[in-house]
């Protein structure tokens, strides 16, 4: 069980779920969680290869630090930007949000 | 390593961080004067402030680096070449035009001017520091600085439903592509174990990768492509383009289809010739065994001009439409990459820089014409010659240019384009190109048509100021003499390659 495959089988799990997610999902916040999934299966796999094939220079370890933290202000802006837009459209769904379009 | 030595080599490494340096003081300088009170609303101090700190960075990454590979700087995560010193410049250029056009733009109110400033020469930040550096890493994180500030800035008037929601159109789709491209990088750092590029790019080009994991570098040069087609805004990530251009104010959208264009474009080059392509010769590439990516870029090229074009001919809201042009010309810029010769990344430079000029030109005017009581739409321009004769004349100008007719300077960029096309034999491909122009002339002469010979509907004032003459006067300038001069560009640029 302790190997990288089954490290990479999860992270790519998460990683399907979380595409599948993005594009299925009609809730601004569904598809948020799903790209978090995106960035995480990412950061498993970052983990792991650190682990298993170049564990020397942490590289992959502080990788994973500064995605954590990009992905905190990437969801902290979409928040934001989803709030603003819920006062004009009292809504969360994707679809409702269509006045630009031509 | 112990600590002296390495903090000696940090500080040696801002001999060569100029641009970096400059833009960081100017944005600390932009932020604390943003919050004393009774500068809130003053335009002018904060426009004065920001020219003086873009010219500072201007003239900090002026000084050129020999020949040779370049210094790498602040832990070998940077490297000072005259690729990244050409992008620094374009970049801040950008920078300096977009403030410009905000300055003498109402639909950023003065209230919010100081954040417009700051945020465009933060992501001017992002984007210089993405185009020197060398390691996954900081490709990574630069490329996200960019990205994260630029949703804001085009969420800058979040009080309208437009700008919202074009915010969050941006917001969406650029976290999912990123996030697609950083499960590639994933995929390569397990391959070759390391972040340096250049490192990777010897281990994947190697003669032990060739024969296995043909699947998984087919899945990494996609993984790659999508966050970069969105930064460029090419198929199939042009979707947002229309919509975010449509929703964020003028000059907002005018530095969008340059600034992190140009940026999605230096990343393109940088990872796609180090990580699978490698130099051969003196002036060509060889493309991984693995997957041929140059064909998969050639096609990618073909549809985003096709589709840009086709879906330009009917709009009638002029950003809409400019907006659908830069997805061509993200197109026709493609072409270049897919080359994989010198000639081809010449091409592309060059492109980008007469693409600077004409696009912002147009922008400009689009910025001038919304200031009176007029608007995007194309009723606006009908007749406009009569009452804004200057104005018409330079937007002639910029369209043209972006036509590619000679004398203008994108009739000059785009022979370099093609001929370097023809060069490689991709024949089907030019020809694919040159329908295209025909099909661009449709619509920019509509424009063009509109402008001059059409009766006018609506009757307002278009308010043209001496700064904007100023800046559309500056822009047309270079469109106009690049189209007869351009040797000396030519030849800066055939040095970074």
């Amino acid at each position: 069980m302790n190997s990288l495959t089954t490290y990479l089988l999860i992270a790519a799990m998460l990683f399907t779920i979380g595409l599948f997610g993005v594009l299925r999902r009609r809730s601004l916040i569904a598809m948020l969680i799903s790209i978090e999934l995106m960035l995480n299966a990412a950061s498993i796999n970052f983990l792991a290869f650190t682990k298993f094939v170049s564990p020397d220079p942490a590289t992959g370890q502080i990788y994973v630090l500064l995605i954590m933290g990009v992905a905190a202000a990437e969801v902290a802006i979409a928040l934001a930007i989803i709030i603003s837009l819920y006062r004009w459209l009292r809504t969360i769904d994707i679809e409702r949000a269509d006045r630009l379009r031509g | 390593m112990d600590l002296v030595q390495i903090a000696r080599s940090n500080l040696e490494g801002f001999r060569y961080a100029g641009t970096e340096v400059a833009l960081c003081v100017l944005i600390v300088a932009l932020l604390l004067s943003g919050v004393i009170l009774p500068f809130r609303k003053n335009r002018r101090l904060f426009l004065i402030i920001s020219m003086l700190g873009l010219a500072l960075a201007m003239t900090a990454s002026l000084k050129q680096p020999g020949a040779g590979k370049g210094v790498r700087y602040f832990a070998d995560l940077f490297l000072w070449d005259s690729f990244s010193v050409f992008f620094k410049l374009f970049f801040v250029a950008a920078a300096a035009f977009t403030i410009l056009m905000a300055q003498m733009n109402r639909e950023v109110e003065d209230y919010e001017f100081n954040e417009c400033c700051l945020l465009v020469v933060s992501v001017t930040l992002g984007m210089v520091l993405l185009a020197s550096s060398v390691d996954l890493l900081m490709i990574y994180l630069a490329f996200e600085t960019m990205s994260l500030l630029s949703y804001l800035l085009v969420g800058i008037r979040f009080r309208e439903a437009r700008g919202g929601e074009a915010a969050l159109k941006y917001v969406l789709y650029g976290a999912f592509t990123s996030g697609v491209m950083l499960f590639g990088f994933s995929l390569v750092y397990g391959l070759a174990g390391t972040t340096d590029i250049m490192e990777i790019g010897r281990i994947l080009n190697s003669a032990h990768m060739a024969g296995q994991n043909r699947a998984l570098f087919v899945l990494m040069v996609l993984f790659f492509l999508a966050g970069l087609l969105f930064k460029t805004a090419s198929f199939p990530f042009h979707i947002w383009c229309p919509d975010v251009y449509e929703g964020a104010p003028t000059p907002v959208t005018a530095f969008l289809s340059v600034g992190p264009k140009a940026a999605g474009f230096a990343v393109f080059i940088r990872l796609f010739y180090t990580l699978f392509a490698r130099e051969v010769g003196d002036q060509g590439f060889a493309a991984i065994e693995q997957v041929d990516w140059p064909a998969i870029v050639a096609v990618i090229s073909a549809i985003t001009m096709s589709l840009g074009n086709l879906s330009a001919i009917h709009q009638d809201n002029v950003k809409r439409l400019l907006a659908y042009s830069s997805i061509a010309h993200a197109g026709y810029l493609l072409m270049g990459i897919a080359c994989l010769d010198k000639l081809g990344l010449e091409a592309v430079a060059f492109y980008l820089v007469v693409y600077l000029f004409m696009n912002l030109g147009a922008f400009a005017v689009v910025t001038a014409v919304n200031n009176g009581e007029g608007g995007e739409d194309i009723r606006f321009y009908r007749g406009l010659s009569a009452r804004a004769p200057m104005a018409c004349v330079a937007m002639a100008v910029f369209l043209f240019s972006l036509i590619g007719i000679p004398p203008f300077a994108g009739f000059v960029g785009k022979v370099f384009l093609f001929s370097a096309v023809i060069l490689k034999k991709y024949y089907w491909l030019a020809i694919v190109a040159a329908i295209n122009t025909v099909i661009s002339l449709y619509y920019y002469v509509r424009l063009i048509k509109a402008m001059f010979i059409d009766q006018a509907e609506v009757s307002f004032e278009p308010r043209v100021s001496g700064v904007s003459y100023a800046v559309i006067g500056a822009l047309a300038l270079p469109t106009l003499v690049l189209g007869v001069y351009w040797q000396p560009l030519a030849a800066f640029i055939e040095s970074i390659f």
